[in-house]
């Protein structure tokens, strides 16, 4: 049992299925249609520099509402009974069990001209488009990786002893002061991995702008999806930047949220 | 008990092991005979468990032989040994009830199904839970998960059976029942037992053999009383009952000289005016009026203890302790009256009187006047000395001047605490680093077999040039 | 709960639940727009009568099937492992196989397409299942190896030695007793491994090649066309599985620890 061979065959699974993969989206990345060595790809996917930015800052923005959005809920359920903890675990996570283009679409159908909304606005007076813009983009973002902020943030503030809350209470803070003192340093933890798990996904995700954005509104999921097909080589090096600003966003949030734990 | 050397089943034969550059077992003999009860007593980290693991077969020797009736089972698998273990947190097989896991051997060796189930009930009564059979391990005692662990063990009817601190994890008045159960267990199937822990009263009353260890090596190996009576040096003196323990000096055969005072003994053969340790147990010391012992001392405090009165005794600067049926208030002088045979010499463990160890100057300033050394691999400054650097320095230090560093910063980093005896007026401390082992004084407990920083204090240390070598 | 967090809670789920429930309405809707026109079930019997959807939907289920079960064998395996390295390598380890989850999907997508299309060409041969399922394998073991990984070295090793030490060869001893040890870890990295494959589009979108469909790809394609009530009912039945499969899992794991607490 203390063999380290039973990890071999998955050593060897990730140099062919996941090393390999990545060194020719590289190569493919510094190459061209011939296999000459080029960084024309680079040049090129230098054009869709508006969109990268635009990915980015709709990935910003969402991460930032599901952050505010579920840093309550997730301290509302850390403080239940246990029973009633698990109860709403479960509610949150059961949307996230619906396919990811379903839960897309019903946006689709709730924005729609026409669709309840709509309707219901209309009859307050108010008509606009609800649907083909950067606002239902984000919404839809929000709404597909909200639970992926809670779960983590509730985990953690779970963890927090009801006493140590007393504690201070016992001790003459108020509310925000604890909330300040205690709960927030030791959410950190939290913070950092649910902001990982939101960003990611939606600073790379595609067909969200598709469906729920208008003709401008695409990001850069979309940009390499449509561009690998016929250029795979403007394609790589458009994912190796995505790879690259992902990596570096990780290493910064994990370095604020290490001095977070310290202070 | 027979103790023919024809009835040796297992044999431990210069047994080395190392971890990391740690030596854990440094080079062991051990013996055990059929049915006996072997107890292996220490304090934590001494390679006790090493020592039953290796039996085991769960653990390679780096160097050595394992013998089991007379043939080497080095490199042999647990799976093919004939021992078997009960282990420290019992181990059970938590998705099993207790007749899977007191059947599991049985059934791995494809024992016909009948006989599996007479044995298991057999079993199941000799440790005392008679219908447990359909109970999950998980809603079982302590106590009882115990029972179940020495069962599952036992029914392989293994011709030793380990024990890895079985009642560690049992309150005290379970342990006691325990105790008494476990020897009458090896009564019963007449199993060579051999057990592990480190407390001393257990090894006592339970044991027909004690094996003392300390340091990776066996100190004293006998019978219980012989251990306690006639323990081979302060270690094992420390560690099996209360005792005091004293510097002396042998000045011949029969007579030692403690606290300054010539006394009449019954041990020869340590020479001339040899510095020994002195064990007196605080039961055979006896209490009478002043004038009639030649040691006197004044009663500093009284604890009734039930069977007897503990008294801690102040007498020239060295304090007591003194067990007896009658009490002497506080404050009273009392004589201290010890027979010639209750009083054993024993060899010191570690024989100096001074710390001498050698130093090489590495860079030298004249007009600070201050030298920086290098000793094991270690490099620090000592003042208000100049040597050329280059040279060789010989340095005594007393045991006086050698502390552990509070605050972590020591001279020597990482040094070993090897034994911490308490010699009535202080601590007697020994300590090891890489290269050499110090002797230390100190009013301060220690924890043994720790890791800490050793602090010189140079004021104390006589410095000079290694004799014969860089002299220019 | 107080007032103000019993509203928070509430609007949230809410929030959560409303796009979930409109399908489920408009599954119901007797017309092909978002306008009311009456009660119907047909857009579920024409579903039933789409066999596209019908084998779709068992080649969703057989792929993750197989990708769940092989990534837990293969994780499992790595999850011991990597437990028995050390220091930096361990570490080194560990850290590639979280690479594989932290990669955003769409460049696994990319890079395993880009593999598989030159292999293709090299060995001749097209995209389809097998290169789904290879894919799927992929992005599922990590996880294995993340649930498995706390259950060893929380596993109390000397269970194993016991069985060592009453008979048993190392693989009858991981056979009868370390299994029981993992098991918790292994279920839970099944099951998200199943979900995960279910669930994902991007990386079967660039690895299935032209013919193989599975139920995310047919949603693609069925909302890319032009929106068909029939992908309410789609929804509705999912949901209602989804809703089942929690319902049966959580009454057990209530029994489970009523038992427990009854035990302690």
């Amino acid at each position: 049992m203390r063999l380290k061979r039973p990890s071999i065959p998955y050593i060897i699974w990730m140099v062919v299925f996941t090393m390999i993969p990545i060194v020719l989206i590289l190569f493919s990345a510094f190459t061209d249609r011939n296999g000459n060595f080029t960084t024309a790809s680079f040049v090129k996917a230098f054009g869709y520099f508006d969109v990268f930015l635009k990915s980015l800052w709709i990935a910003f923005i969402s991460t930032l509402i599901c952050l505010i959005l579920a840093y309550p809920i997730g301290y509302i359920m850390s403080r239940q009974k246990k029973s009633v903890q698990n109860t709403l675990t479960m509610v949150i996570m059961i949307p996230m069990w619906m396919n990811f283009l379903l839960r897309i679409y019903a946006w689709v159908t709730l924005l729609q001209n026409g669709g309840p909304i709509d309707t219901m606005l209309s009859f307050l007076g108010i008509h606009t488009t609800l649907l083909g813009n950067q606002g239902a983009v984000i919404l839809g973002m929000v709404y597909e990786y909200l639970p992926f902020m809670v779960l983590p943030l509730y985990s953690v503030m779970a963890k927090i002893d009801n006493g140590l809350i007393e504690a201070a209470e016992d001790l003459g803070s108020g509310r925000l002061t604890v909330m300040r003192k205690i709960v927030f340093p030791l959410s950190v933890p939290g913070i950092v991995s649910g902001v990982t798990m939101v960003f990611v996904p939606s600073a790379s995700t595609f067909l969200v702008a598709q469906y729920l954005g208008g003709v401008d509104d695409i990001m850069i999921g979309d940009v390499i999806d449509r561009i690998f097909w016929s250029d795979n080589n403007t394609g790589s090096a458009i994912a190796l930047v995505l790879m690259a600003a992902i990596l570096i966003f990780l290493i910064i949030l994990n370095f604020f949220g290490d001095e977070e734990a310290i202070a | 008990m027979a103790n023919n050397k024809n009835d040796v089943i297992i044999s431990l034969r210069d047994i080395f092991v190392e971890f990391d550059g740690e030596v854990i077992l440094n080079h062991i003999n051990l013996d055990i005979k059929d049915k006996e009860f072997l107890t292996i007593l220490g304090p934590s980290g001494c390679g006790k468990t090493t020592t039953l693991r290796i039996i085991g077969g769960f653990l390679e020797p780096e160097q050595g032989t394992v013998t089991f009736e007379g043939e080497k089972i080095n490199g042999l698998p647990p799976y093919k040994r004939n021992v078997n273990t009960v282990f420290q947190k019992y181990s059970l097989f938590p998705h099993l009830n207790v007749f899977d896991n007191i059947a599991f051997g049985m059934k791995i060796k494809k024992l016909p199904k009948n006989e599996i189930k007479r044995r298991v009930k057999e079993m199941l009564a000799i440790v005392d839970l008679k219908g447990y059979e359909k109970r999950s391990v998980s809603k079982l005692s302590g106590g009882q998960q115990q029972r179940v662990a020495i069962a599952r063990a036992l029914v392989c009817d293994p011709k030793v059976l380990l024990l890895d601190e079985p009642l560690g994890a049992l309150d005290l008045k379970l342990r006691k029942n325990m105790q008494w159960e476990l020897k009458q267990i090896q009564q019963k199937t007449n199993t060579a037992f051999v057990y592990v822990t480190h407390d001393q009263e257990e090894a006592l009353t339970m044991s027909d053999t004690v094996v003392v260890m300390n340091n990776g090596v066996i100190e004293q190996i006998g019978a219980p009383a012989d251990v306690y009576n006639e323990p081979v040096n302060a270690f094992v003196a420390d560690f099996i009952g209360e005792a005091n323990i004293l510097n002396g000096t042998m000045l011949d055969d029969c007579r030692v000289k403690i606290l300054g005072e010539e006394l009449e003994c019954v041990d020869k053969g340590f020479g001339q005016n040899t510095p020994v340790d002195i064990v007196i147990r605080p039961e055979d010391i006896e209490v009478v009026k002043p004038e009639e012992a030649k040691l006197v001392g004044e009663v500093t405090e009284v604890v009734f203890k039930g069977v007897h009165y503990e008294m801690t005794v102040m007498c020239k600067g060295c304090e007591w302790i003194i067990h007896s049926t009658e009490c002497s208030p506080v404050g009273s002088k009392i004589g201290m009256k010890i027979i010639p045979f209750n009083i054993q010499i024993m060899n010191k463990m570690f024989l100096a009187e001074k710390n001498t160890f050698y130093a090489e100057v590495i860079s030298a300033s004249e007009e600070e006047n201050k030298i920086t050394v290098k000793v094991e691999d270690s490099e620090f400054d000592i003042e208000n000395y100049y040597f050329e650097t280059g040279s060789t320095l010989e340095i005594s230090l007393p045991p006086r001047a050698l502390s552990i560093a509070g605050d972590g910063v020591g001279h020597i980093d990482d040094v070993y605490i090897e034994s911490v005896i308490f010699k009535g007026e202080h601590n007697e401390i020994i300590l090891e680093s890489d290269e050499q082992k110090w002797l230390m004084q100190s009013d301060v407990d220690e924890q043994v077999a720790t890791y800490v920083p050793l602090k010189f204090d140079f004021t104390q240390a006589e410095i000079k040039l290694k004799e014969g070598a860089n002299e220019t | 709960m107080k007032k103000l967090t019993k509203l928070y809670t509430a609007l949230i789920i809410v929030f959560m639940y409303m796009p979930i429930v409109t399908l489920i309405l408009f599954s119901f809707n007797n017309g092909k727009t978002t306008v009311w026109k009456g009660f119907t079930l047909r857009w579920y019997t024409d579903l039933f009568r789409d066999s596209q959807i019908i084998s779709s939907l068992w080649n969703t289920l057989l792929v993750a099937f197989l990708a769940s079960i092989f990534a837990t064998i293969l994780g499992t395996m790595a999850a011991i492992g990597i437990n028995n390295f050390k220091g930096k390598k361990k570490i080194f380890i560990q850290n590639a196989s979280n690479i594989e989850i932290l990669t955003p999907d769409i460049v696994t997508g990319v890079a395993l397409m880009l593999m598989f299309t030159m292999l293709g060409t090299a060995f001749h041969f097209k995209m389809g299942f097998v290169t789904v399922l290879l894919s799927h394998i992929t992005f599922c073991t990590p996880y294995v190896v993340l649930n498995v990984l706390p259950r060893i070295r929380h596993m109390d090793y000397s269970v194993y030695e016991a069985a060592l030490d009453l008979g048993c060869n190392p693989w009858q001893a991981f056979r009868k007793v370390v299994i029981h040890e993992l098991m918790p870890g292994m279920v839970s990295g099944f099951l998200m491994s199943f979900t995960f494959s279910m669930d994902d589009f991007v990386i079967t979108y660039f690895t299935r090649g032209s013919a193989f469909q599975t139920l995310s790809i047919q949603i693609y394609s069925m909302t890319h066309q032009r929106i068909s009530p029939k992908i309410n009912a789609l929804s509705a039945l999912l949901f209602a599985a989804i809703l089942i499969l929690m319902l049966i899992v959580n009454i057990k794991d209530r029994k489970v620890e009523k038992q427990q607490a009854q035990r302690v």
